[in-house]
């Protein structure tokens, strides 16, 4: 590890921390250093224990052992205010924003200088703006939380921060929620700001932007450290294998077929359905998918894709349009139905919609399947079949769990949508709607993921792939479809997919016109 | 101090923490015996003599328990799958009205066929008035904790009316005395349920049915599609719907099997014990509130109720045949308060890991 070489100690010094949870160590005598004005990313996999690192830095946990330092001076943070006060700020990665409040009281709230009565409205708001500007981080002080883009959001927490003067920022997972474009405008920012001498740290497992961001990476694995590594001086095959210990086979980019002739096993005829506030969210939506076609659905999260998922699961029922299965009529808002003609669903919301969580995994894997024979028989559950599919389907998606009575809810995520995986796919579907299934998975469980859905197109099932992660659209789809405030706005092969076309196809801009016409499908 | 969330629970605390706040509820309600000038020890074991010990405590134990014992399944019902039903009191009330009603008008039938009606009768009309707080649950989301609750005091007044305010068919209007103070009328002796003299105590029969009522819950839970759907609906609302589960009609259902099983413990309490619909001995009991109490500190498992209830039960008898001059009457009312309020608290502990640093 490089110690401080230019005399002046690192902005972030931690020696030796060890955080232990119940049954887990999560952070085991992990030495990590930041200097003053660069971005230094934290990577690992899920359950490496950087999200632990950064809420120890963060003041959230106490460390067990080990000690911080901060520009030089030891300290001992018993809150986040104690993290606070020495200039250390966090900007989680679930916003902690009060929506009904403007953009500048949220600034201002809960900080020690602000007095009990509002200072002058005014002078926050030009103080705001004045910061607003010099980072380039357009923001109206007036506006409410509520009536803001999730990129503008997150814009204000980190205005937030500067506000409080952090001097060491840490961004956890800052752009999963962003467009390719929005993320840009970060990087742009982060680089203001690491050009004032503010550190930044950057957590994240997305290589590629790690690589586009960040002055050096330390990489954690199993709690453990790995090492420190300048990012001009590495490659991302070296990251991950730095980050899961082996040598990574990313999903193989196959080449996108021309179905056009296949039997159609999806169909959707101008869907609409509204929102849970009762506001359209879906719009006139149509699309055919066919036998082993894999669709990909493109789009910032909330322009739609949940409810359209549900609109097609029956989850969710349909204000407008039909939805048909191999030529069939799906019943509306009848989940049942769906299920029965071969329509799987891997929900978003995998822990809590996708499993029931506190039930055992041998009751998640029969969650669809337990009407029928061969699980009941008579109205009554037969256990020693429950188990027997239990055993089944564990070893061959293998699902590591302690036992098949195991509480869902204490799997990983990975495993977790392993469970969903194994009860979708087991199920001889047709057509499976995914949505987001590797969102929050590390490199490993993401690729088990992936090449278990590739491999379901290739024995001939239409999949329709939700997903807000652009790379993963245009690593496995055959088609991209573009969903912006519940419209599709275009669909386009993939192979005459052009990123900065889909990106501001995402964000709204109307570049329809420019693309190729809509292929009959 | 430090509080952590649990992962897991360990299988002892489950078992260890209802203990142990039922010796804290003793010893916090020994410290109110102090403050009111009674030695606690005393009074304890005289509550243990007259609950289990005494000649004859067991079979009265027995009668109390036994009506716990069915509000207490009913509420567990419910209460597993995080239904709360709170109107076991008034389903009770129901379940009684259709017992005594059954059991009248079979009057010249013979036994068994006296006592089958009263069972289906209580089980039909308890379910019935559990499934309005159900359907309005199921279809405008209404709290159901308010609308159960509500209904115990419309059953309440049900009750009173059919005895004092009406020349309904369940009042006795075939003498002067019982037209001038109302009372119901009394049911055939056919329609006394047997008992079963087993050494020291008289074990009613409503007690057995009672126990078959456990082990069919259990059951129902562990190996039956209905079960199934239930603890998924109970766990996560957005799986079940995922999973093609009918939420709405298992809602109602899952409420009228609550209000089912408050109502049999009304049809025991007529068949049992009171052989007479007697609406101001059914509402002085508040058995249905006292179920609550039982299936919280069974944590809501079928067996667990079935013993819990014994164990109040022996506690509410005793307190009946204690009251008098020498012995403090709200003691038992303080002492299953502080029950439910340590059983409640323990809840914490279970849920929840507690150190000190």
């Amino acid at each position: 590890m490089t110690s401080a070489t230019a005399g002046a100690a690192p902005a972030v010094a931690m020696r030796s921390i060890t955080k232990r949870f119940p049954g887990v160590l999560a952070n085991d005598s992990v030495d990590f250093e930041a200097r003053e004005g660069e971005v230094h990313a934290l990577l690992g996999e899920n359950g490496a224990g950087k999200s632990t690192l950064a809420s120890i830095l963060a003041g959230l946990y106490r460390p067990d052992a080990g000690e911080i330092e901060i520009h030089g001076r030891k300290v001992e943070f018993h809150s986040p205010r104690d993290a606070m006060a020495a200039g250390v700020s966090m900007v989680h990665q679930h916003f902690r924003l009060a929506a009904s409040l403007t953009v500048a009281d949220n600034i201002v709230l809960g900080h020690r200088g602000t007095p009990w009565l509002r200072t002058n409205p005014a002078t926050i708001d030009s103080h705001v703006a004045e910061l607003a500007k010099r980072y380039r981080m357009p923001v109206n002080p007036r506006a409410r939380i509520w009536q803001l883009s999730v990129g503008e959001q997150q814009r204000v927490e980190i205005l937030k921060s500067l506000y409080r003067g952090a001097r060491i920022l840490i961004l956890d997972e800052p752009t999963s929620l962003l467009t390719p474009q929005e993320a840009d405008d970060l990087f742009e920012t982060l680089r203001r700001m690491t050009a004032e001498g503010r550190t930044i740290v950057f957590v994240s497992h997305k290589l590629e932007e790690l690589m586009a961001v960040s002055d050096r990476v330390t990489v954690l694995r199993g709690g453990r450290l790995v090492g420190t590594v300048v990012t001009s001086e590495t490659t991302p095959p070296q990251l991950a294998q730095m980050m899961i210990g082996r040598e990574v086979v990313f999903a193989p980019s196959r080449e996108a077929r021309d179905l056009t002739g296949g039997k159609v096993v999806l169909e959707l005829r101008g869907v609409s359905a509204d929102g849970d506030l009762g506001i359209r969210a879906v719009n006139d939506v149509s699309l055919a998918i066919r036998a082993g076609e894999i669709v990909g659905i493109a789009g910032v999260s909330g322009n739609g894709q949940r409810q359209l998922a549900e609109a097609i699961s029956g989850a969710r029922a349909r204000t407008a349009g039909d939805v048909l299965a191999s030529g069939a009529r799906l019943r509306n808002g009848d989940p049942e139905d769906a299920i029965a003609r071969g329509v799987a669903h891997v929900p978003e919301d995998r822990l809590g919609t996708g499993v029931s969580p506190s039930l055992s995994v041998a009751d998640n894997l029969i969650l669809k399947s337990h009407r029928r024979p061969p699980i009941a028989m008579r109205g009554v559950l037969r256990r020693d079949r429950i188990a027997a599919n239990a055993r089944d389907l564990m070893s061959r998606f293998s699902v590591a769990a302690p036992g098949p009575e195991t509480p869902t809810r204490l799997l990983s995520g990975g495993n977790v949508q392993k469970v969903v995986l194994a009860r979708e796919l087991s199920s001889q579907p047709k057509a499976i709607v995914a949505a987001n299934p590797t969102r929050g998975l590390d490199v490993g469980a993401t690729e088990n993921v992936r090449s278990l859905l590739l491999k379901a197109a290739a024995d001939g099932v239409g999949i329709l792939l939700i997903s807000e992660d652009l790379d993963e659209i245009l690593t496995l789809a055959d088609r991209i479809a573009v969903i912006y405030e519940g419209r599709i706005v275009g669909v386009v092969p993939r192979d005459e997919a052009d990123v900065q076309q889909i990106g501001l196809m995402m964000a709204g801009a109307s570049a329809a016109p420019t693309l190729p016409p809509l292929k009959p499908s | 101090m430090r509080i952590q969330r649990r992962l897991t629970t360990p299988r002892w605390l489950v078992v260890a923490v209802p203990a142990a706040s039922l010796v804290a509820a003793f010893a916090a309600a020994a410290i109110v015996l102090v403050v009111a000038g009674k030695d606690p020890i005393a009074t304890y074991s005289r509550l243990l003599d007259r609950a289990f010990l005494a000649p004859g405590a067991l079979s009265g134990t027995l009668v109390t328990a036994t009506p716990l014992l069915f509000t207490g399944l009913a509420a567990a019902a419910a209460f597993r799958i995080r239904l709360w039903n709170i109107g076991g009191e008034g389903q009770l009330y129901l379940g009684a009205v259709g017992a005594s009603g059954v059991g009248l008008v079979l009057h010249n039938q013979p036994a068994a066929v006296i006592i089958a009606g009263m069972i289906g009768g209580g089980l039909v009309a308890g379910a019935a008035w559990a499934t309005i707080p159900g359907l309005l649950k199921a279809y405008f989301n209404t709290n159901e904790i308010i609308t159960s609750l509500m209904l115990n005091y419309v059953a309440s007044l049900v009750l009173t009316y059919l005895i004092f305010d009406s020349r309904s068919f369940w009042r006795d209007l075939s003498t002067f005395s019982a037209r001038a103070f109302p009372q119901g009328k009394p049911l055939p002796d056919a329609a006394s349920w047997p008992t079963v003299g087993a050494g020291l105590a008289v074990i009613p029969f409503g007690f057995f049915v009672g126990v078959l009522a456990a082990s069919a819950l259990w059951l129902m839970y562990r190996s039956t599609i209905f079960g199934f759907q239930a603890r998924v609906l109970g766990d996560s609302p957005p799986a079940a719907r995922y999973a093609g589960i009918k939420t709405r009609r298992l809602v109602v259902a899952m409420m009228a099997l609550s209000g089912a099983l408050a109502g049999l413990g009304g049809a025991s309490e007529i068949g049992d014990f009171r052989h007479v619909l007697d609406p101001r001995g059914l509402q002085q009991s508040g058995f249905g509130y006292s179920g609550i109490v039982v299936a919280a500190l069974a944590r809501y498992n079928p067996f667990a109720v079935a013993v819990v209830a014994f164990l109040l039960g022996g506690l509410a008898n005793a307190g009946y045949s204690l009251q008098g001059p020498d012995f403090p009457a709200g003691l038992v009312g303080v002492l299953q308060g502080m029950i439910l309020f340590f059983a409640l608290g323990g809840e914490l502990l279970l849920r929840y890991r507690v150190s000190f640093q």
